[in-house]
């Protein structure tokens, strides 16, 4: 993991000391609330409908033990005893006293970490595959890569006020897409030319909120050390173009689409060719120090499948269960990625309790090497578990109610706060989580139905990538009263596709039942070892909104 | 006259920006970039005699690109970059490329919604002068210039990333 030099260090220092005078003139009301907006946005810090809401990075989702303890703390001291997962892998705390803020960034900033660019019209934190360094089909660890980009844009000069918020996202798994790349404003796939040298096919232009729009390729190949300079080129010409007239029509896919991606292509290589020389180009002397960061563990050598671990698998259906959804195959023979599913029965998606935080950190520690990640899904993954140690963990885990086995089934939900904290909402997503939680909470059932990804946002401004679930639900207002909008047939990996409307939005006391006729149509449409999103895209739209909407005589 | 930044330092402004349709007296007067881009003939004869013999400076609006000026740019003692947000960050974009690519030695001033807050961004991308907006501070304002102290980034001031320059 990246650890901070003096200057990483100093750089963040000076922000939390600039905030907290920014902070005191603005309690002394000498900055007006407008003006103070931006810059508690560019801290992190959102106004929610009861209290402000504090966005701590996690760049592209790494965190050490200590990291996790002081997150807890935070937690624990300055919140209500909880935190949450967002669905950029940063964390959130949704009760902490505006004027306590820049107390807990300084806290922060002793475990290297910020809430810098977390909010606003910046450059945000940058997001990667969870599984990065640890899977053996990526085509190199993308984290260097990451930090490179974290260090570009923390505090860039140029790009503090764009018209809109502005998010990079990087994948270097050749045939999976677990950071959902396109729906961001530059997605940045790492690649190997016919030549064999390493380097990037650039995307821009993707995004949800009103507008959903997968990004286009803006180059096919872009050599390694060119990476900053075409990012400055990129957002340059989306700094003076892009529109600030209407914000729902100021991020860059709307550029991107007036256009059309060839002009806008032009224009980025127009800007580039003056850059692409100069002191910005990237150095092998900084590529390898950032590399040096994400070197292998000290791996053990061992051997895959060892007889306690079958054992365990055999003896126990509830390991088993968990290890077939929960666990992933490891780059090294002998090892195991493991995910906790933050969504527990009862609690919100995301949600996270200090104790669990604590513990996941002592788990890290002694199973681990230390080290832990966040993932879009806000779930948290410990990457590096012997397999040997798996029945350990899993038993510790269950205690602590962190070892549900349903990882990327039809519960492992992504949902956004909605009408419950966030002023924005047409309509409350949670109540709506937990319904289906409730609901669909046999296990059978859930694994039989494998699977689906099921999102829900609040309203259009999709935190909850409503569009990108197989199954979406959007809250709207309908007079006064708040309905649910159904989309399917989005998704969100490879091959990544925008869902469509089912039809006439529900009330709330209905999801769970449309819900269900929509599973039902799928279990009597699907033909052996068919997903869900395999069915949809076989049978199409037509039986679902049949039994959605039966004809009037029958309903 | 009212006060500005220059040069980090609080300074008296001697510059005055011209309706478009009043005539120019030959002190140190600012148009607006539409006035010089749509004057023809023996009027632009007049506008380019009084930037060379520099009592002419020249606004950039909102819209108005660094492209357009471009090379243009270059015999003006005065260039004005009008910021009519704060959020809205075009100007920082322009400051840059008339600096480091259309070659712009001359006072580049930002003008506007200008905030304490934004100094230091605005230092590094080339402005040398910053008329605050009414209701600020400037003995504050001169003070913030040391809030970071090694950015990342290059800037104008330095090219060379932090990359180029760590130890
Ligand atoms: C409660 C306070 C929140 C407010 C006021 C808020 C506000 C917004 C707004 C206005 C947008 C739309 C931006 C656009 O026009 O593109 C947005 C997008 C987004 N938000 Fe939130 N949000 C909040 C909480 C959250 C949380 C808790 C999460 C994560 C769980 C989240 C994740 C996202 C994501 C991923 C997007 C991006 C969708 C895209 O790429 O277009 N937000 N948010
Ligand atoms: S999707 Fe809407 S309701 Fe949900 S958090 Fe975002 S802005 Fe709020």
């Amino acid at each position: 993991m990246y650890v901070y030099d003096d200057y990483d260090q100093r750089i963040i220092n000076e922000r939390v000391t600039q905030f907290q005078d920014q902070m005191n003139r603005y309690l002394d009301g000498k900055i007006p609330e407008e003006e103070f907006l931006p810059l508690r946005l560019q801290n992190g810090i959102y106004i929610q409908r009861y209290a402000p809401m504090l966005r701590v990075a996690v760049p592209y989702g790494m965190l050490n033990s200590q990291q996790l303890r002081a997150l807890a703390e935070v937690a624990r001291d300055y919140d209500r005893g909880y935190a949450h997962v967002s669905t950029r892998q940063n964390f959130q705390f949704n009760w902490p006293k505006l004027e306590e803020c820049p107390e807990i960034l300084a806290k922060l900033a002793q475990v290297q970490m910020h809430a810098v660019q977390t909010s606003g019209n910046c450059i945000r934190n940058t997001t990667t595959d969870e599984y990065a360094g640890v899977v053996a089909e990526e085509l190199v660890d993308p984290r260097p890569y990451c930090e490179v980009i974290r260090q570009w844009s923390t505090f860039h000069p140029e790009f503090a006020f764009l018209p809109r918020k502005f998010k990079i996202a990087v994948n270097a798994v050749p045939d999976a897409d677990r950071a959902a790349t396109r729906m961001h404003d530059v997605s940045v796939q790492i690649v190997r030319n016919e030549a064999g040298e390493l380097g990037y096919r650039v995307f821009a232009g993707g995004g949800l909120g009103r507008t959903p729009i997968l990004s286009s390729v803006v180059r096919e190949f872009l050599p390694e050390k060119d990476l900053l300079t075409y990012l400055d080129a990129i957002i340059r010409v989306y700094n003076q173009f892009g529109r600030r007239d209407n914000k729902y029509k100021a991020r860059i896919k709307i550029l991107v689409k007036a256009l059309g991606v060839e002009r806008f292509s032009e224009m980025v290589e127009a800007e580039w060719a003056h850059l692409k020389d100069g002191e910005g180009k990237l150095t092998q002397a900084e590529l390898d120090r950032l590399k040096s960061f994400f070197t292998e563990p000290e791996y053990k050598t061992l051997a895959a499948n060892p007889t306690s671990y079958s054992d365990a698998l055999a003896n126990d259906t509830a390991f088993a269960r968990w290890v077939e959804r929960n666990v992933r195959t490891h780059k090294k023979a002998g090892y195991a990625i493991a995910t906790f599913a933050l969504k527990q029965k009862g609690t919100a998606p995301g949600d996270i309790t200090d104790r669990q935080l604590f513990a996941i950190a002592d788990l890290a520690d002694k199973y681990s090497f230390g080290e832990a990640r966040t993932t879009h899904q806000q779930n948290i993954v410990l990457a590096d578990i012997e397999q040997e140690k798996l029945y350990d963990l899993w038993k510790e885990a269950k205690a602590l109610g962190l070892a549900t086995p349903t990882l990327g089934l039809l519960t492992d939900m992504i949902c956004c706060p909605g009408g419950d904290f966030c002023a924005l909402a047409n309509a409350k997503s949670l109540p709506v989580a937990e319904a289906l939680q409730n609901a669909f909470d046999d296990l059978d059932y859930l694994h039989d139905l494998g699977e689906i990804d099921l999102n829900i946002s609040g309203c259009m401004n999709a935190c909850g990538h409503h569009h990108i679930g197989n199954i979406g639900i959007l809250g709207v207002d309908k007079k006064g009263e708040e309905f649910y909008q159904v989309s399917l047939g989005g998704a969100s990996g490879e091959d990544a596709s925008v869902g469509k409307i089912l039809g006439p939005s529900f009330a709330r006391d209905r999801m769970v039942d449309i819900v269900r006729i929509i599973l039902d149509v799928y279990v009597a449409e699907r033909i052996e070892g068919e997903s869900f999103i395999e069915t949809f895209r076989r049978v199409g739209m037509a039986p679902f909104k049949t039994a959605a909407y039966p004809a009037p005589a029958t309903a | 006259m009212t006060q500005i930044i220059l040069d980090k330092q609080i300074a008296q402004d001697d510059w005055v920006l011209v309706a478009d349709d009043a005539t120019l007296s030959g002190n140190k007067e600012v148009i607006n970039f539409s006035r010089w881009n749509s004057a023809v003939d023996t009027d632009k004869a007049d506008l380019i005699a009084k930037r060379d013999a520099g009592t002419l400076g020249i606004q950039l609006n909102a819209g108005d690109t660094a492209d357009l000026l471009a090379q243009d740019s270059q015999g003006f003692a005065l260039i004005n970059v009008d910021f009519p947000k704060f959020a809205d960050g075009r100007g920082y974009s322009a400051a840059r490329l008339l600096r480091e690519r259309y070659g712009f030695s001359g006072q580049l001033r930002a003008v506007g919604d200008v905030l304490f807050d934004q100094l230091f961004f605005m230092m590094r991308c080339g402005f040398n002068a910053m008329a605050m907006r009414e209701d600020q501070d400037l003995e504050l304002a001169v003070k913030g210039f040391e809030t970071f102290s090694a950015p990342y980034q290059g800037d104008v001031n330095d090219a060379r990333p932090l990359f180029r320059r760590r130890g």
